[in-house]
């Protein structure tokens, strides 16, 4: 059972394993030419293990930002990670201090998206957290991969990022977002969501993404709730 | 960059990464979440993904891109299409549609 959860972690996680090779092969040309070695580039991928905030900060260090800045600026892109452990708590609060410290080490954006979705799942299965580990490991292992691809290769390949790739990502995060849109507020929630996500995509360090998402969440408690009190004015009228 | 203050940059940036990630699990045996808050939390998933998903499709070098020319815009309208109309396999459906839509629009604009 336990190896069954962790291999369809893996196996779930696969498309976004493609989606990642743009983004890996631009870290790691972006890394040589912004003066970082080539060591602090593969440990930065290896012990911070964080791609946007990744790519922010070799894009600093060309720029000759001070060492506190990229410091600041990693804290702010990477704020978004708090609402994901957010989420999980309810699943994740039973387990041992060990499995919460390595698996928040290991939380991305993916794998909070294809764990959720396992979570959800009312099966009373006790080992779902092999599932998210699973899907830890496979992005890890891939991201490393793929920046030493990028390192090594990096501007011998041609121009990564208009192969399409990241098209994986997007098709399997609206197939992973469907299944929650079921009632009123969440057709709410999601759509806010999209509308401020435009409005706001200008914004820097992903502060768009936790403006939409904020948004987007209120309007589903809100609607929720207008919902609720509809429902106990007419049991009253009734 | 000097050897130093790379290695400061790394730790400084995994101590502040891991952080964020571990706080609230760390110390979540120590309090309960109210119950509607917890309510809330269901929907994170569908707002972030939402959030990650409609800029990486209508966003192009920074602008609004909406036009059958972005072959990211009919891919992800076939791939909700496709996952409304199989609700029992919806990420097969939305994933295997959205490529194949993907792969074929940017054929014909490859070739044209």
């Amino acid at each position: 059972m336990i190896r069954k959860e962790f291999f369809n972690g893996v196996r779930d996680t696969f498309p976004l394993l493609l989606g990642a090779f743009p983004f890996g092969v631009i870290y790691g040309t972006l890394a040589i030419n912004s003066g970082l070695s080539v060591q602090a580039s593969l440990a930065m991928s290896a012990i911070v293990f964080a791609g946007s905030s990744q790519f922010i900060a070799v894009g600093l260090v060309a720029a000759g930002a001070p060492v506190s800045i990229i410091i600041l600026t990693t804290f702010v892109v990477n704020l978004r990670h708090m609402l994901y452990s957010a989420a999980l708590l309810p699943n994740l609060k039973k387990l041992s201090q060990r499995w919460r410290f390595i698996l928040a080490f290991f939380l991305t954006d993916e794998t909070f998206a294809v764990s959720a979705g396992r979570y959800r799942h009312t099966d009373d299965s006790p080992h779902k957290h092999y599932y998210q580990l699973g899907s830890s490991l496979a992005m890890y292992l891939n991201w490393q991969l793929w920046t030493l691809v990028g390192l090594l290769l990096g501007s011998r390949i041609p121009d990564a990022q208009s192969w399409g790739l990241d098209v994986a990502m997007i098709v399997t995060f609206i197939g992973m977002t469907i299944p929650y849109i079921k009632n009123k507020p969440m057709v709410m929630a999601v759509l806010t969501s999209a509308v401020v996500s435009l409005l706001t995509f200008q914004w820097p360090y992903k502060l768009g993404l936790i403006a939409a998402a904020v948004c987007g969440i209120t309007a589903g408690i809100l609607i929720e709730r207008v919902q609720k009190m509809k429902n106990s004015y007419k049991e009253e009228t009734i | 960059m000097t050897a130093s203050s790379e290695f400061f940059m790394i730790l400084g940036m995994m101590i502040v990464t891991f952080s964020i990630r571990y706080v609230l699990l760390a110390f979540s045996g120590r309090f309960t979440l109210p119950k509607s808050l917890e309510k809330a939390l269901n929907y994170v998933p569908p707002a972030v993904l939402t959030a990650i998903i409609v800029p990486s499709v209508l966003i192009s070098d920074n602008k609004l891109f909406i036009s059958w020319e972005n072959p990211y815009l009919p891919a992800a309208l076939a791939a909700v299409l496709a996952g409304f109309l199989f609700p029992k396999r919806v990420l097969a459906a939305s994933i295997s549609t959205g490529l194949v839509v993907f792969a074929i629009v940017s054929y014909f604009q490859l070739i044209r």
